[in-house]
């Protein structure tokens, strides 16, 4: 059975606790329908003996729902306590922001201090609480990692916290819990948990720009992403921010419209898990996201000649 | 003699007679639904196409998930005359093209994605299923 996405397979301490209530929950639930029903039919029988009102009124009407709610309800006090404490006092943080309809993820590169920005990955170290500081930049939206943890809301203007702890290294999809337009179904992310060595070696990769581009091909394919203007959009740390298009950005930061390409070849996927990450499925992209994914930013671009194509999606792919 | 003209023949012989006509006929029948690409599988194939995400830029009403339009419709690509409107589409030319489109059309959108031989006559023996 795929587990990839899965409340029935909790890899975390708080979805742990949430399969824990759903199995209790069911299962109680279940047993108490079947005993209702059983009474049911003896009540139906033929020749049925009198009951005492009394007993059955007080008994089961009443003390048997007090009893059982309230030792679920001081259980599920005592159990959800357990939940991992909402508050950005942890060691790490992670900043996601929701977007129609990918997701832009932010860390802070410890060497340096800066800013590395991704998107529709987060990577955490496994076994660590990692607190994700989330907001929204256009409508609601909800992260959601079933195997990890419960649902949590991304409001535009507002702050909200989830903390996450995977407890076996892996991959673990999410995906947008709350509907937030056409795309929502194709708003999806993965959550790569590593142990603490490989993290650091990615986040440090993460922090340097990116390849240059050292071939003829790659050459032109970054040419052409240049001379399509693709910079208004994206940004390829290291390609887009030197003259004159520092400049520019200065003036109005729309660089973060669509997610920052400076590593995009080293995703898994692209469109927000929409599409497995290569050359091929990056030239469809490109050539047309609104077949892909009706209603993106992203216009098509139908004035490319094969090979330019070719060269801007094997460039985007060699950005490792 | 016809082994299929049996019926003066003694029950037993008969019924041998009608079982062999029987696996003949199955025979006949799973040449016809074979593919027409030796060596490839169109079920591994139609799995290839769908991993390679093929459905980025073409329709392919087999295959799960997207249906960009940057590429042409894949939905007859069995019955069509010719691969990417110009090579004839035969077997040998649909796996070298799967291989690498650029090398066997210059100027394709199709980029090259380290498919296989073995990966392009599977996907190829799906493609003579799209009809």
């Amino acid at each position: 059975m795929n587990d990839l996405q899965s409340v029935l397979h909790p890899a975390g301490a708080d979805a742990a606790i949430i399969h824990q209530f759903t199995w209790v929950l069911f299962i109680g639930g279940t047993l108490i329908f079947v005993f209702v029903m059983a009474l049911l039919a003896l009540a139906m029988r033929r020749q049925a003996r009198p009951v005492r009102p009394g007993i059955w009124l007080f008994g089961a009407g009443i003390a048997f729902p007090v009893v059982v709610l309230t030792a679920l309800l001081a259980w599920s006090t005592w159990r959800s306590a357990q939940l991992a404490e909402q508050t950005s006092h942890k060691a790490m943080s992670i900043s996601v922001t929701g977007k129609m309809w990918w997701w832009e993820v932010r860390y802070r590169d410890p060497a340096s201090n800066r800013e590395i920005i991704t998107a529709n990955e987060i990577h955490i170290p496994v076994g660590e609480p990692v607190y994700l500081g989330m907001t929204a930049s256009d409508v609601i939206h909800s992260l959601w990692v079933p195997a990890l943890a419960g649902k949590r809301d991304m409001i535009p203007g507002r702050v909200t916290g989830l903390t996450l702890r995977a407890d076996k290294p892996g991959v673990y999809r999410g995906q947008c819990a709350e509907y937030c337009g056409e795309q929502h179904a194709r708003m999806a992310f993965h959550v790569i948990a590593l142990p603490r060595a490989e993290f650091d070696a990615w986040l440090a990769r993460r922090a340097q720009p990116a390849l240059p581009a050292d071939t003829t091909v790659l050459q032109r394919g970054r040419d052409a992403f240049l001379a399509q203007q693709c910079q208004a959009c994206h940004t390829i740390r290291g390609v887009t921010d030197v003259p004159p298009f520092s400049q520019q950005e200065r003036i109005a930061d729309t660089s973060r419209l669509g997610p920052d390409l400076t590593h995009v070849g080293s995703r898994r996927e692209i469109a927000a898990g929409t599409l497995r990450n290569h050359r091929g499925t990056l030239a469809g992209w490109i050539a047309d996201p609104q077949a892909i994914k009706p209603g993106v930013f992203m216009p098509p671009t139908p004035d490319l000649d094969g090979e330019t194509l070719r060269a801007m999606a094997t460039y985007l792919e060699h950005l490792k | 003699m016809n082994i299929c003209q049996y019926d003066r023949l003694h029950p037993a012989w008969r019924t041998g007679a009608m079982l062999l006509c029987a696996v003949l006929a199955s025979g006949c029948g799973s040449q016809d639904k074979s593919s027409r690409v030796e060596g490839g599988d169109p079920e591994r194939g139609r799995l290839l196409t769908q991993q390679y995400q093929c459905a980025a830029c073409h329709f392919i009403p087999e295959v799960q998930g997207t249906n960009g339009d940057a590429g042409p419709s894949l939905q007859y690509m069995g019955r069509l005359s010719y691969i990417a409107g110009s090579i004839p589409n035969q077997p040998e030319n649909m796996i070298r093209f799967l291989q690498n489109p650029p090398a066997v059309k210059p100027g394709t959108l199709m980029p090259a994605l380290g498919i296989s031989e073995q990966e392009a006559r599977h996907m190829a023996a799906f493609m003579y299923t799209l009809k």
